[in-house]
């Protein structure tokens, strides 16, 4: 048996069908090797998972629970040459532990690190014999390249689907106009200012006047993270627009860091009304439309 | 191009001139518009003057200097005047090519254009009977 392995074994890397043929006879040995001695190389993974400080955001129990059907998908994955089952498993855990903040390089790392642990064990049981090692790797190491291919790719494809519905949900945030009184509204602004977004709301708010006849207008960017050059200057032009319309515009909740940034790059905005905070910005309207709000004796009672 | 039909109404209304114009004017008849309407200023003593813009779904930069020539020239004459129903579209498009109203005043629609007048003029000037102002 030996001979004739050997022999198979050096042709394999000029004909592949032999090498499949190989894999045939192989890797249902290979499966019932790590079949038998699962709980101590799960264990022994385990370990080495725990000592390369891996996956700290999990707790041990889960850890034992999440190992060992990794381990049971990575031998029947092996065994079957399926991915798929292996594919749904890891898009599973990977919607499991996303949202604990697990990273790529630490899915990556526990897979190659499993790989690593077989291998090591096959070394152990094959290693009186050299050439059956090389051809038990031979079967070996691209199944697991496969499975660590799989698993990295459906944890990364998960985590950019997140982000994806994360960024259309942003988008979605409508950017509200609201009228507060008659001839005032407000602008509420909440998540990230892009292009599109910026051009979205100037729609909305120069229609918005036009429906509500407005006469003053309060955008509150309290909830902006961030403004950039060109958003600056399309807020500028939102304004200048709106100021066409025979709508003034105060701008209110310009944060600290956004104040710094309009002015060290420079965007000109002596002509706008800004106001600190969304309270004195609805003050300052009212008193431009001539309200006078006050507060009655017996109220709040 | 100075003879035909105008293409834009002014209408007397008290001290005021009001100009509605109704479609989009080429650059001849917008020097025709400006020449009329100049003219009309001194004709009838008028203290203000609105241009309503509402129909025009464009306004290229010809016609936003002229208005604005109008507006310095119609101060020149003795009277005060306010730009009125510019669109959504017009106003952000202005703004894009970097051609504003300048220092002249505008306002949502005639309504309020002549309740700004009525605010920024002389009282001795106001129209005060027949406008329907919704002054509080």
């Amino acid at each position: 048996m030996d001979e004739s392995a050997t022999g198979s074994g050096e042709l394999s890397a000029d004909f592949p069908t032999l090498d499949r043929h190989d894999e045939d006879e192989l890797l249902p040995q290979l499966v019932a090797h790590l079949r038998e001695h699962r709980t101590k190389l799960r264990q022994e993974w385990a370990s080495r998972i725990q000592d390369s400080l891996l996956l700290h955001a999990m707790t041990p129990q889960e850890m034992a629970v999440e190992t060992t059907s990794v381990y049971d998908n990575y031998v029947e994955v092996l065994e079957t040459g399926s991915v798929e089952a292996l594919q749904h498993y890891a898009r599973d855990l990977s919607e499991r532990i996303i949202p604990r903040g697990v990273e790529t390089h630490e899915v990556v790392g526990i897979v190659l690190l499993l790989r690593d642990v077989l291998a090591r064990s096959l070394f152990e049981k094959y290693q009186q014999d050299f050439a059956l090692l090389n051809r038990v790797l031979d079967a070996y190491e691209p199944a697991a390249n496969r499975i660590a291919n799989t698993v990295a790719v459906s944890f990364v494809d998960e985590r950019e689907r997140v982000i994806r519905q994360q960024q259309d949900a942003i988008r979605e945030l409508s950017t509200p106009v609201l009228p507060v009184r008659e001839r005032l509204l407000i602008l509420p602004i909440i998540g990230v200012l892009d292009a599109e977004r910026a051009r979205q709301l100037t729609e909305q708010l120069l229609t918005g006047i036009r429906t509500h006849r407005a006469k003053v207008v309060v955008i509150d960017i309290t909830g902006a993270p961030d403004v950039d050059e060109a958003v600056a200057n399309h807020l500028v032009q939102t304004v200048d627009a709106s100021r066409l319309m025979g709508a003034s515009v105060i701008i209110t909740g310009l944060s600290p860091e956004i104040a710094q940034t309009l002015v060290t790059i420079g965007v000109d905005l002596s002509k706008m009304n800004t106001i600190g905070d969304l309270q004195g910005g609805l003050e300052e309207a009212e008193r431009l439309l001539g309200y006078t709000v006050t507060r009655q004796e017996s109220s709040g009672e | 191009m100075t003879n035909g039909p105008a293409l834009v109404s002014i209408l007397r209304q008290g001290s005021y001139l009001i100009a509605s114009i109704h479609t989009a004017l080429d650059d001849s008849q917008m020097i025709r518009f400006q020449e009329d309407l100049i003219q009309r200023i001194g004709h009838h003593r008028s203290r203000g003057v609105i241009i309503d813009v509402a129909a025009l779904d464009v306004l290229d930069s010809f016609g936003s200097r002229t208005l604005r020539n109008i507006a310095e020239m119609a101060r020149l004459r003795g009277a005060l005047t306010v730009i009125v129903g510019i669109q959504p579209d017009v106003a952000f498009a202005m703004v894009e090519l970097g051609m504003g109203t300048g220092s002249v005043y505008t306002a949502l629609d005639l309504e309020e254009g002549l309740a700004y007048l009525d605010g920024h003029l002389p009282t001795s000037t106001r129209v005060s009977h027949t406008v329907a102002t919704r002054r509080p």
